[in-house]
């Protein structure tokens, strides 16, 4: 079988249904093997990195591995910054890249890179596959790695001769690789001895983060909450993980964290954190963080542990595999539902007594739409359709969590670790490829919209019902917030004043497209683009002057908020 | 402080590079690296030398756990090891130095390994002082060149103190 061949017939059998990519020299064969392919849709983005962050959309929104397809030299290195992407917010991806010929490695040969060399730092592992007969155990390997233990992005770079090559196909059943055993299952000695700890704690709070998404346990979450009664916070790639509407939930933390939040972390005695990893936007001052707090950490990764904060309660294994172990523990030798009732219940009511005290708030203006107050609106039409939500990065990144109401897990997807500008629209068009009947908003800036706007052509191409609904400021309007409070009010290189008019962009591409700008008329403008049957941009101009409150300033404790 | 791993990894091309990468993305300089096959070809061994803190070293060993390739990882600075390195060392000779030379070379029992009428080459193994101590005794007889081996070492079975 040829090598092109074997690469689609391995990839079939991943259960591989799409692949998104661009083509190019090094890998026209395996184009071409693919468009007879009946079993794999090939998405054909307009950019590298926009197939990449469509399939990381993908990947988050469905749970499976995602996979992308660019050529050698700059195909790869435009998959870089998507790759970076999903690596740091540990993302299950296949990328495939063509090289050059083998015998032409190192050679400056047209259209080459040493995509090997520069993957390496943001790849959880990556291979260059020198023969033919490799390809097919490397394929197996490679999904494998992407989606075991702490999931991320691994690279599959694929000379020229390889893809043409000849081989006998044989797919491997299993994976034999001596070094890399993730651990699955908790200690259950620690396990016995952290749920004791938390059962014995007096303020006890639950710090939920993005592997509570990828490990699917938020059920486990939401028993264990209950079963004790006690307050949960979610981080940003949390958002999704936990109920918001339970009286347990306090929002998001951190740097944008809600009042309530904030003033938990810093007033718990103990403080477990779920598939967290105690991030620079989360915890801020570190040697004020939770300075009351004993602190407990499941990870899937034993690197994430102990890297910033002393962990009393170290758990290293996959976080709902480890619930459960809690959980089973806990029926063990846990009090009745209502001991815990009594025991927690003047901590929740001071936790109850911050979340009363400083709501998200902000004032409305009868002339000028306000940011949150368009994603408040859109979070009310939306109520109970289920929705995707993506977004780019800078304030209406941090707005779109504290305003929409996010029930559900893989629902909301963000470049969280890296904030990687034009990442909205393209995972919205990934989340939108798997789920053709859900609704999917990229609700996005002005500036990152920009980044990746030729991606349109790929809702029109794919004939997706996809919303975008941007928040157009014309500044970018996250730096500008800085320079408002830290660099006073010199707005240097934000003012995006000059901006095409997105209506009139969405028009060229054939995308039907509203621009909304004052409050009355926001209710009924949104409707129009939720219920269009089609994609939809809605541009609505807002407060350019409007800052993300509360915020911890960088560098400060999190008790130490500005709050309005 | 002076930090001393032994790592075991696949014997595969790209290892290397993220191993190394590790140090190098945290500006760390790797003082010494030995890699070469163990009995068991598919299996290298490296023993890094480096200059670094307590803390950001441990963060690199769980990162080198993590690696796909990377097998084991043992901090030699938390159990008594062997250590052994070799050194070769080209010294200008003359008619006045050569028996100096020769006997320092006796004392730390090396071997004259080549010769010429105006140089001795002179190979000599031990930890890392006592080839320390050797070339700056050499030194000011006039050192051309130098090849260290970079340390080799392995864990001791006895662990007696």
């Amino acid at each position: 079988m040829k090598g092109y061949n074997i690469i689609v017939e391995s990839l079939k059998k991943e259960g591989v249904d799409t692949i998104f990519g661009y083509p190019g020299g090094a890998i026209m064969a395996i184009d071409d093997a693919l468009m007879d392919e009946k079993e794999i849709h090939y998405i054909l983005a307009r950019h590298e990195q926009g197939a990449t962050h469509e399939a990381d959309g993908y990947a988050r929104a469905t749970g499976k591995v995602g996979v992308v397809l660019a050529t050698s030299g700059p195909g790869a290195t435009n998959t870089i910054t998507g790759i970076a992407t999903a690596y740091m917010d540990s993302v299950p991806l296949v990328v495939l890249t063509g090289q050059v010929p083998t015998t032409l490695i190192g050679n400056d040969a047209f259209q080459e890179a040493d995509t090997v060399g520069i993957s390496r730092p943001c790849t959880k592992h990556n291979f260059l596959v020198k023969d033919v007969t490799e390809l097919a155990r490397t394929i197996k390997e490679a999904f494998y790695i992407a989606k075991s233990g702490k999931p991320g992005p691994v690279l599959i770079d694929l000379p020229k001769d390889v893809i043409l090559g000849e081989s006998r196909f044989v797919y491997p059943k299993n994976v034999k690789l001596s070094g890399y055993n993730p651990t699955t299952k908790g200690n259950p000695h620690q396990i016995e001895k952290v749920t004791k700890a938390l059962l014995e704690s007096k303020k006890p709070l639950l710090y939920i983060g993005g592997g509570a998404i990828s490990s699917n346990a938020s059920g486990q979450i939401a028993q264990l909450a209950n079963r004790l009664q006690i307050p949960v916070f979610v981080t940003l790639m949390g958002q999704g993980a936990f109920d918001p509407e339970s009286e347990l939930f306090l929002g998001m933390a951190g740097m944008h964290g809600t009042y309530s939040s904030n003033m938990a972390i810093q007033n718990c005695d103990f403080l477990f954190s779920l598939g967290a990893r105690f991030d620079d936007r989360i915890t801020g001052k570190l040697d004020e963080f939770a300075a009351r707090a004993k602190i407990a950490h499941i990870d899937v990764d034993p690197v994430s542990i102990g890297k910033n904060v002393i962990t009393e309660y170290p758990i290293v294994g996959d976080l709902k595999n480890v619930l459960d172990q809690i959980l089973e523990v806990m029926e063990r030798i846990a009090e009745p539902v209502d001991f815990y009732k009594s025991k927690y219940k003047k901590w929740l009511e001071t936790v109850n007594r911050w979340k009363t005290e400083h709501r998200l708030d902000y004032k409305k203006n009868p002339d000028v739409i306000k940011p949150q107050q368009a994603i408040s609106c859109l979070s009310d039409i939306l109520a109970g359709k289920n929705p995707i939500i993506a977004v780019g990065v800078g304030q209406h990144q941090m707005w779109a969590p504290q305003y929409m109401k996010l029930s559900r897990p893989r629902s909301f997807l963000t470049s969280g670790g890296l904030g990687t500008m034009g990442y909205g629209l393209p995972a919205a068009i990934g989340a939108q490829t798997a789920y053709k009947d859900r609704i999917v908003v990229d609700i996005d800036g002005d500036g990152s919209f920009q980044m990746n706007i030729q991606e349109l052509a790929t809702i029109v191409q794919e004939k997706l019902k996809l919303k975008i609904m941007i928040i157009n400021n014309r500044y970018l309007g996250m730096v500008r917030q800085w320079q408002n409070l830290f660099f006073n009010n010199r707005y240097a290189h934000t003012d995006m004043t000059f901006q095409p008019d997105f209506v009139k962009v969405a028009d060229a591409y054939g995308i039907e497209a509203g621009r909304v700008s004052k409050p009355d008329e926001l209710n009924k403008a949104i409707r129009t683009m939720v219920e269009y049957d089609g994609a939809y941009l809605l541009d609505v101009i807002v407060d350019r002057l409007e800052n993300v409150y509360p915020m911890v300033p960088s560098g400060a404790p999190l008790d130490r908020m500005i709050l309005v | 402080m002076r930090i001393r791993l032994s790592v075991l990894v696949n014997n595969e091309y790209g290892v290397l590079s993220r191993v190394a990468n590790l140090f190098a993305a945290r500006g760390y300089n790797i003082e010494s690296l030995n890699v070469a096959p163990t009995h068991d070809e598919g299996v290298s061994r490296m023993t890094i030398v480096v200059e670094g803190e307590k803390e950001i070293v441990e963060q690199i060993e769980k990162q080198l756990n993590r690696m796909v390739n990377c097998l084991k990882v043992i901090n030699l600075n938390d159990q008594p090891a062997v250590e052994r390195e070799l050194v070769l060392i080209k010294m200008h000779t003359n008619d006045t130095n050569r028996a100096e030379i020769l006997r320092i070379t006796d004392i730390f029992r090396g071997n004259i390994v080549d010769l010429s009428p105006e140089s001795y080459t002179i190979a000599i193994s031990g930890d890392s002082g006592k080839i320390n101590a050797v070339i700056s005794l050499l030194r000011s007889f006039g050192i051309k060149e130098i090849a260290r081996t970079g340390l080799a070492a392995l864990t001791r079975e006895l662990k007696t103190n």
